[in-house]
């Protein structure tokens, strides 16, 4: 998986600080858009560092961004978001650290149906039992932050916080993929029997990448409880980790920075189909086969 | 080096920003948003609503308040995780400036959750979610249905009424199926009995079989359920199928067989079920209203009609006080609450906390009507607990 | 005691319509290596050509053929354009496919037909009860649709085990190399296993049509169950979608009896046992 060159996190850097500057030109609902778009990013990220690094496709990482999500739910009143945070990586890292013994002892399709099964399973236990608050959906009290935040300053405030985690997340796995570990994911996914005649303990390997992977996705979706104030069991269906696996492919498997590009564009299609026409269904299902179909190598390797 | 998409895509949302059309001037359409299931078990329910509404709108002169009404529609597909986005972009896209919904109780806590943020008038025309009418009550919410508590507590006062101890409720697993089953209990408790088991499907779930092979074990002589839409066809057709009808006497809050029957068919026949609406009640609004929504809408009407009739005349109400002016909550609120409704399930007044205060009539289904044979609970008022506006 | 054998009924009646389904996803992996998140669909349009058939003729018998010719030709039609394509392509590509299907299909639905719930009735000459015991009647429908279902088994284990063309069908699903190296058409028999299968989904749509009702998403949970049976019984194996299905039916039927809030919890706890024992499945001949 190529990472961008230090003139590639310039541009990504840039629009970055585009974003950053929209509490001083942009509407409110603008905001909020580029909210979703961010945790879409940081959630398709995660599972990046399966797929993209590793060639691990799994349907299992909703169950864990719901994890973190519910993990807000579950602290229940005015916790701190310094609480909140580190709360639900826990939270997400446990289960991933449960699962993923069991889940990659299976190979190829068996670890893809496996996948989807573990993450269903994570999705009964907050749709079927009243540990989530039940199948509609709670709303929640949000983290208290440094210094209590205004209706009117909330999409800017999130928008900040979203930009901010994002672009943690991303620089620390720019790093990551730069190191050892990095490189034996990628060894792993170019041909696991391999690297395991070479040596390399692949199971720990991959467990690791599991483990890491399904944190961040509970850092995701701690971050999307906090914007939205609302959780439901629908945050852990395998609907929404195939929509995951969709902006990296829209973004490209092949670049780090791919599922940033893919979530964004995903959102901005939305959006815009959804002032087209009613057919939301019918959009989507379109631009996947359009994606599938076209963007062999993603919006990241468009000019190669 | 690829150009990044990032970029572009914030330029391109910038754009559209700048160019979004600003606030309201004067004479420019009035917005309303309709969010109701179009799709999906509640589909049917969502269209009579919608109907309905639309129906009223035309009658006003296709005005409220004297500003030309424009109708959004979106389809919420009975989804609670889509609920907040939905409602974000009525509210953030298309700019409305009330809105009308929902069905289903967990999406209609979005509704309640943006309404009572940005302060906007919202009816809703079905959705019994007690919250919306209890701890989370506002000035600028309303209803012309009912609370989840009152049908089904009707049910159980009649019930008790008949003789029977012990009852147990069997219903969907969510907000709507709780709340309902809190107020048949309640109901029965008023009048000696007791409410001993409750089973529970997940929703929208329509595999029955478990659930009906428990219930001749349990010792009660009466079983009190909800479900409405397609699942109340299913689960009355199998009741019957599982032989359960002459063993163990079926009822529930009216939902169980309103706007159903026909599919329903002889399993159907002689169900008692307690509801706000019902086939007979022949005050001359209703007759007028029946010949036209038949004429308008092609079918029957049903409580789901009612509903949605009701809702436009509340916020026609309302919105005439203010001349058209959406955010003057506060006339907004007191013309609505002062006021009686002409509805065609007979003329109700609206409680401290925004609820109907109305007669529950007890119904028997014969012959493909719901006969209203007598009342379950007349006057009734949601108890409106924890309500700080009261 | 006898509400308990009525629920061992349920799970068993439960899990033979899960094989139904299950059989010709196991096949469809085993034989093509093609994954199909769709295979949920293919059981709703089963459903939905059942309450259009049998609403327009009046005659609910006429929708089982009609599902099972509709699935073959749907099924042909979908691997010759689409899978056949997409079999040599890495798993992401296949799964967005087939969930951009899902999505498709919806839409079709809704333009075709609409959006709604539709009761489909039981036809009249089986539209009465057999008692069971301890007050509990069984509708003589579903009884009949257990034996359609055990019926349909007994065919294809019977084919697959006694005929040529089976014998090359699982010669496909054990060892795809070798079939192209004895000669055999593996084209051919790619296009046939893709249309049973989805016969074999549609047959089961219509057979629950009057026991579950149409409406969109019906499929969804059996897709679930669908993949957590294959991968209890193993990846192309018939004999451990049946043993698997029915194990799967059981404990979800009995869970949403002794542990509602459990039951979909305790079927994947069960696969995740399986897992630990027997990675590859119980049934499979890896």
């Amino acid at each position: 998986m190529t990472r961008l060159t230090p003139r590639g996190n310039l541009l990504l850097g840039l629009a970055a600080l585009v974003l950053a500057s929209m509490p001083f030109w942009a509407e409110p609902y603008h905001m909020q858009l580029a909210s979703i778009a961010l945790v879409a990013a940081m959630f398709a990220l995660s599972l990046q560092i399966l797929v993209g690094a590793a060639g691990l496709v799994s349907l299992a990482q909703a169950g864990f961004f719901g994890i973190g999500a519910y993990t807000v739910y579950l602290f229940g009143g005015r916790v701190s978001i310094f609480i909140s945070l580190p709360g639900s990586l826990f939270a997400a890292a446990v289960a991933a650290a449960a699962i993923g013994p069991l889940v990659l002892r299976t190979r190829g399709f068996y670890f893809l149906m496996a996948s989807l099964a573990f993450g269903q399973m994570l999705f009964f236990l907050f749709h079927d039992t009243s540990l989530g608050g039940g199948a509609d959906g709670v709303f929640i009290t949000r983290p208290t932050m440094i210094w209590p935040v205004s209706r009117s300053a909330r999409p800017a405030v999130f928008l900040l916080l979203n930009l901010a985690s994002l672009s943690l997340m991303y620089l620390g796995l720019w790093w990551l993929m730069g190191t050892m570990f990095g490189h034996a994911l990628a060894g792993i996914k170019i041909n696991e029997d391999r690297m395991r005649a070479l040596g390399h303990d692949v199971q720990r390997l991959k467990l690791a990448a599991f483990i890491l992977s399904g944190a961040l996705a509970g850092l995701a979706g701690h971050m999307a409880a906090v914007t939205d104030a609302f959780v439901s069991p629908e945050l852990l269906d395998w609907h929404h980790s195939a929509e995951a696996l969709l902006m990296i492919l829209l973004g490209g498997i092949g670049a780090l920075h791919g599922p940033i590009l893919g979530a964004f564009a995903l959102t901005l299609v939305r959006e815009i189909g959804q002032s087209v026409t009613e057919r939301q269904r019918l959009v989507e299902g379109v631009v996947i086969l359009a994606a599938v179909l076209l963007l062999r190598r993603g919006l990241a390797g468009w000019r190669r | 080096m690829p150009i990044s998409r990032r970029s572009i895509v914030g330029g391109a949302i910038a754009a559209s920003g700048l160019l979004a059309a600003p606030a309201i001037a004067q004479g420019a359409p009035l917005k309303i948003g309709l969010m109701l299931p179009f799709s999906g078990t509640f589909a049917a329910l969502g269209e009579s609503i919608a109907s309905a509404f639309e129906m009223h709108v035309k009658e006003l002169g296709g005005k409220m308040g004297g500003r030309v009404v424009e109708l959004i529609r979106v389809d919420d597909e009975s989804d609670p995780a889509k609920a907040p986005a939905n409602v974000n972009g009525l509210i953030g896209r298309s700019k409305v400036e009330a809105l009308v919904g929902t069905v289903h109780s967990g999406v209609v806590m979005a509704l309640v959750q943006a309404a009572r943020e940005a302060e906007m008038p919202l009816i809703i025309p079905n959705a019994g979610n007690v919250a919306a009418t209890r701890d989370l009550c506002a000035p600028s919410i309303f209803r012309s249905s009912f609370s989840n508590w009152q049908p089904a507590y009707g049910m159980g006062k009649a019930l008790a009424a008949k003789g029977v101890k012990k009852a147990a409720w069997v219903t969907w697993d969510y907000a709507a199926g709780k709340e309902s089953g809190d107020g048949f209990g309640d109901g029965l408790r008023s009048g000696g009995a007791e409410l001993t088991k409750v089973l529970t499907v997940p929703f929208p779930e329509t595999n029955f079989q478990p659930l009906l092979a428990q219930l001749p074990g349990l010792g009660v002589e009466a079983v009190g359920s909800f479900f409405a839409g397609g699942g109340a066809i299913q689960f009355v057709k199998d009741y019957a199928a599982a032989g359960l009808r002459d063993k163990l006497p079926l009822c529930g809050s009216g939902f169980l067989t309103e706007g159903v029957l026909k599919p329903q068919g002889a399993a159907a026949e002689g169900l008692q079920t307690a509801l706000h609406y019902g086939d007979g009640i022949d005050n001359p609004k209703n007759l007028a209203f029946r010949a036209a929504f038949k004429t308008h809408a092609n079918r029957d009407a049903d409580v789901y009609a009612v509903q949605g009739y009701d809702a436009a005349q509340m916020l026609g109400i309302g919105l005439a006080a203010t001349k058209g002016d959406a955010t003057a909550i506060k006339d907004f609120a007191a013309a609505i609450r002062n006021a009686k409704i002409d509805s065609p399930r007979g003329a109700f007044t609206i409680s401290a906390s925004h609820n109907p205060v109305q007669t529950i009539w007890l119904r028997e289904a014969k012959n493909g009507e719901n006969r209203v044979i007598g009342t379950a609970a007349a006057a009734l008022a949601d108890p409106g607990t924890g309500c700080k506006m009261t | 005691m006898g509400g308990f054998l009525v629920q061992i009924l349920n799970g068993l009646q439960y899990g033979l319509l899960l094989f139904l389904i299950s059989s010709g996803l196991t096949l469809i992996f085993g034989v093509m290596g093609v994954i199909n998140l769709a295979h949920g669909s293919l059981y709703m349009i089963g459903a939905y050509l059942t309450y259009v058939v049998a609403g327009a003729t009046g005659e609910f018998w006429l929708a089982l053929p009609a599902a099972v010719i509709g699935g073959l030709v749907l099924g042909a039609v979908l691997e010759r354009i689409l899978f056949q394509r997409f079999r040599h392509r890495d798993h992401l590509d296949q799964v967005l496919l087939t969930f951009a299907l899902i999505l498709l299909f919806e839409e079709a639905r809704a333009a075709l037909i609409d959006n709604q719930f539709h009761a489909v009735q039981v036809p009249p000459v089986l539209d009465f009860s057999v008692p069971v015991m301890g007050g509990f009647a069984y509708s003589a429908y579903r009884l009949v649709v257990l034996a359609i279902c055990l019926a349909v088994a007994a065919c294809m284990v019977a084919f697959v085990e006694r005929t040529r063309l089976g014998a090359s069908i699982r010669a496909a699903a054990e060892n795809p190399e070798m079939v192209d190296l004895l000669g055999i058409d593996a084209r051919l028999i790619h296009t046939l296993v893709f249309a049973a299968g989805t016969a074999l989904a549609m047959l089961a749509g219509a057979l629950a049509a009057p026991l579950q009702s149409v409406y969109p998403g019906m499929g969804d949970g059996f897709l679930i169950l669908s993949f957590i049976v294959v991968v209890i019984g193993g990846l192309g194996s018939i004999a451990g979608a049946f043993w698997a299905a029915l194990l799967v039916g059981l404990i979800d039927t009995l869970g949403k009896v002794y542990v509602p809030q459990l039951a979909g919890i305790a079927v994947c706890g069960l696969m995740a046992l399986v897992l630990l024992w027997r990675p590859t499945g119980l049934f499979s001949r890896a």
